[in-house]
């Protein structure tokens, strides 16, 4: 508070605020130390004053949470009205900001983090394909909120199955995906390390799994409570062998939603493990979010086969025109049939070694997860227009960044344009073209350069990335930078 | 892409029997068996399809899943539900399964690296949640699909491929460590006695939650002959202890020695002299406290050349785990109702923007 330099660019006040806090409630019978955990509340009140903001629905939530504890909610209320009283009494703050209201679609919201979408999203997901949700997992930071949410709600028919470990955690989810559920699994980092064995194994079982990674910053157990979105090249190739699956990201805490939804439709139509990204900054942040109504969810249709179909012996690996297989599941007559993870022989099943059919089958493997691109929505520019100098290309939680930045400049004049990427693996199908049609493509990201990679080596462009690995977001005002060391002169 | 479904001649001569009762070869699957000639696995395998068809189950409710190794190769060889997953974890596989599909009759079959080795966590898992699964743990106490390394069961100073000055890990017994997993269902088998090992699977089957039988089985290429003493004729009387629930403990060529419990120190006695048959310790499958010495006799009390039990060791009733899983379900829905999905949507709190 001393320090000069300050006085340079900020207006620096000195407020003391433990005192102030303290003969707020010096009356009230509480120790010394409980007083002062309270002066939060001053600052907050103070706020409250400063931006001209009605504190009601913070009295309203003390009340709530210290209900039974009388004078701790004394303390607070009265030291919170403290603060912002202290704002209307003192004479020094020359100026108040008032925020307006955000211009927001008509709609009904609430507010919503990303761990807990992602849970309502595969609950909403389970009831609308008819199947029961099956959680296995282990506790890690920062996904653990996922099955702290999902644990809550046994009465929609939830089971989480807290297991021994990360391997446990996925293998369990995959023999519920065996028996005919919903299998779902969820992880972050080190832990989607722990997974990847039986990651292959559901690809070559071509079962369907949801796999949830809750990205922290790594290497091995580096800074779990920081975000970062280094798992990309992990989600995507980290697997023994020739082991495809498609990758799909969030880019805000509601989005969350969507894409635990979407991961779900593509598991259970297209038979296969889907990757679902998401970062320790899309968990904890939040969000207004305009919910949708369930009956306005896109449908998902499980093809589990009911009853024996034909005469002929079950194939457990004949294929439909999108190369996907039937989901035949325990309990159903005439269809005893084996799966493992040795390699298959086309449309029989058996175990093969036949170096035509092994060549074959990874090939049709690939080929099963490009094909899911027919069924994805066409990449679309976010900000800006459809052609232009400069693309920034983002995906996961840099979105607010971006969108802000690219904004602004758009509004200084510089022919910039924001898009998003949502799906990963596969690509969508316009995206090459899309690119194509900027002079220069930026790509920021939270960590050492990993989406550029994968656009580089598909698209042969010459993308540039911007890249901060400090396990905090990109700011609005640096990654401007960034755009306008890139931008042509 | 045209859908075309090769048809085989044997595939054709398949049928589908649904009424009546089922025999064994209705449970042998068409892929060709491919372990070593003289393995121990074939006659695991032939007791497990003769008694299959008498357990009251329709085959189509029936799956078996296996990790890695040669024992984990059953499933291919048995025309119900299967699956062949990863080194070690069929336990956490099947864990799923019966957690959501508990109508299902699971068997996992593991081997004693599979299962005690890289799996040996999901083991114990399994045991102390109880879910309702039957494991096979084929114990040969070598590493057979990988040709032949110790096993974490493998006898101490065992020479194998990667242990040419003796293997210094002291083994896991197998039985113990199901109980020191707080297991419900304890027992051990072998390969070459197909009356008892039919027994002992039934007993498996019969069981609600985990039931663990640990089978003595024979690697014939890389660990020949290590229970031959138990399983060949001249030596099984003298060495083996077959116990029975509710039965004293006698053995010997012509059942002439016993044994009794000075306290918790067994006794070997000849029958007859000083102590009769209601002298004996009588097996009880419910006493944990004399499963645990029975158990581990041997290596409590090396000196006194016990033989090796076999049998049903301790049997206990807890609730399984699959069946506290949907207890939870039916309660939470009793008080809570149904769940409304526009009002989990929803929230507490919403506002609206018009």
């Amino acid at each position: 508070m001393d320090d000069p330099s300050l006085d340079e660019s900020y207006s620096v006040y000195r407020i003391d605020i433990t005192k102030l806090a303290r003969e707020a409630i010096g009356e009230l019978e509480l120790g010394m130390r409980d007083k002062d955990r309270s002066k939060n509340m001053f600052v907050l009140g103070f706020i409250y004053w400063l931006y001209s903001r009605n504190p009601e629905n913070t009295l309203q939530y003390i009340e709530r949470a210290f209900k039974n504890k009388e004078l701790i909610r004394e303390a607070n209320i009265r030291v919170l009205k403290a603060g912002y009283n202290y704002g209307d009494t003192i004479e020094a703050f020359s100026s108040r900001y008032t925020v307006k209201p955000a211009k927001m679609p008509a709609g009904t919201y609430r507010s919503i983090t990303g761990n807990p979408a992602l849970a309502l999203g595969l609950i909403a997901a389970a009831h609308k394909s008819n199947l029961k949700l099956f959680y296995g997992t282990y506790p890690i930071t920062p996904a653990s909120d996922v099955l702290h949410e999902l644990a809550k709600y046994k009465n929609y028919g939830v089971r989480t199955f807290q297991a021994e470990d990360e391997i446990a955690g996925i293998c369990t989810a995959i023999g519920a995906a065996f028996g005919g559920n919903l299998g779902v699994t969820g992880t972050s980092g080190p832990g989607l390390a722990l997974k990847t064995e039986a990651m292959g194994l559901a690809v070559m079982l071509e079962l369907p799994l949801v796999v949830l990674d809750i990205q922290r910053a790594g290497p091995s157990t580096g800074l779990p409570t920081k975000t970062e979105q280094s798992d990309l090249l992990q989600a995507v190739y980290g697997r023994n062998g020739e082991c495809p699956l498609p990758v799909i990201a969030a880019h805000t805490p509601s989005s969350c939603f969507d894409v635990a939804y979407t991961a779900v439709k593509i598991a259970v139509e297209h038979m296969t493990p889907v990757l679902v990204l998401s970062d320790g900054y899309i968990a904890n942040g939040a969000e207004p979010w305009r919910f949708p109504k369930a009956a306005d969810l896109p449908p998902i249709k499980a093809d589990i086969i009911k009853t024996k179909e034909n005469e002929e012996k079950f194939m457990p690996y004949l294929r439909d025109e999108n190369l996907v297989r039937r989901w035949a599941v325990p309990g159903t007559l005439g269809l005893e049939h084996r799966i493992g993870g040795l390699e298959k022989e086309d449309i029989t099943g058996n175990v093969s070694y036949d170096p035509e059919n092994h060549e074959k089958m990874v090939k049709i493997r690939e080929a099963k997860v490009e094909k899911i691109a027919d069924f994805l929505p066409l990449q679309t520019i976010d900000s800006g227009k459809e052609t232009g100098k400069l693309l920034v290309l983002g995906w996961g939680s840099t979105y607010g960044s971006i969108k802000s930045a690219v904004t602004e400049l758009i509004g200084e004049g510089f022919e910039v344009s924001h898009a998003h990427l949502t799906y990963i693996k596969p690509f969508p199908k316009n995206l090459g073209d899309l690119l194509r049609r900027f002079d220069h493509v930026l790509i920021p990201e939270i960590n050492n350069g990993q989406l550029i990679k994968l656009i580089r080596d598909k698209f042969l462009i010459d993308a540039k990335g911007y890249n901060k690995i400090k396990g905090t977001p990109i700011t609005k005002n640096e990654l401007k930078q960034a755009v306008l060391e890139l931008y042509p002169k | 892409m045209k859908i075309q479904a090769p048809v085989k001649k044997a595939v054709q001569a398949e049928v589908l029997v649904t009424e009546g009762k089922l025999l064994p070869k209705d449970f042998a699957s068409t892929q060709e068996v491919r372990w070593c000639p003289g393995c121990g696995d074939y006659s695991i395998l032939k007791q497990m399809q003769t008694i299959l068809p008498d357990i009251g189950v329709e085959k189509k409710d029936i799956v078996f899943i296996s990790g890695i190794g040669c024992s984990s190769r059953f499933p291919y060889y048995l025309d119900t539900f299967g699956m062949h997953s990863i080194h070690g974890r069929a336990t956490a596989v099947a864990s799923g399964l019966k957690a959501t599909r508990p109508e299902l009759s699971i068997w996992v079959v593991t081997g004693d690296g599979d299962g005690l080795s890289i799996g040996g966590n999901h083991m114990a898992h399994l045991l102390r949640r109880n879910i309702d699964v039957n494991v096979l743990l084929f114990n040969n106490e070598i590493y057979g699909l990988t040709k032949g390394q110790y096993s974490p069961t493998s006898k101490p100073n065992s020479i194998t491929k990667s242990t040419p000055f003796g293997s210094i890990d002291h083994p896991f017994e197998p039985a113990a460590f199901a109980m020191g997993s707080n297991g419900t269902f304890i027992a051990r088998s072998m390969d070459r006695d197909p009356k008892h090992l039919q027994e002992m699977l039934k007993r498996t089957h019969e069981h609600t939650g985990t039931s663990f039988l640990e089978i003595y089985q024979n690697c014939n290429i890389f660990n020949d002959g290590a229970f031959y003493s138990f399983t060949e004729k001249e030596s099984k009387k003298q060495t083996c202890l077959f116990v029975e629930h509710g039965k004293p403990l006698v053995f010997g060529v012509e059942d002439q020695l016993g044994i009794r419990l000075d306290g918790t120190k067994p006794e070997i006695v000849q029958i007859g002299e000083k102590y009769s048959m209601e002298d004996l310790w009588i097996h009880n499958e419910s006493d944990a406290i004399k499963a645990n010495i029975l158990i581990r006799m041997e290596s409590l009390f090396p000196e006194l050349s016990l033989p090796r039990p076999f049998g049903v060791f301790f049997k206990t009733a807890r609730p399984t785990y699959e069946v506290l899983m949907e207890v939870q379900i039916v309660s939470a829905r009793s008080r809570y109702g149904e769940g409304d999905l526009d009002a989990l949507i929803a929230g507490n709190e919403t506002w609206t923007i018009s």
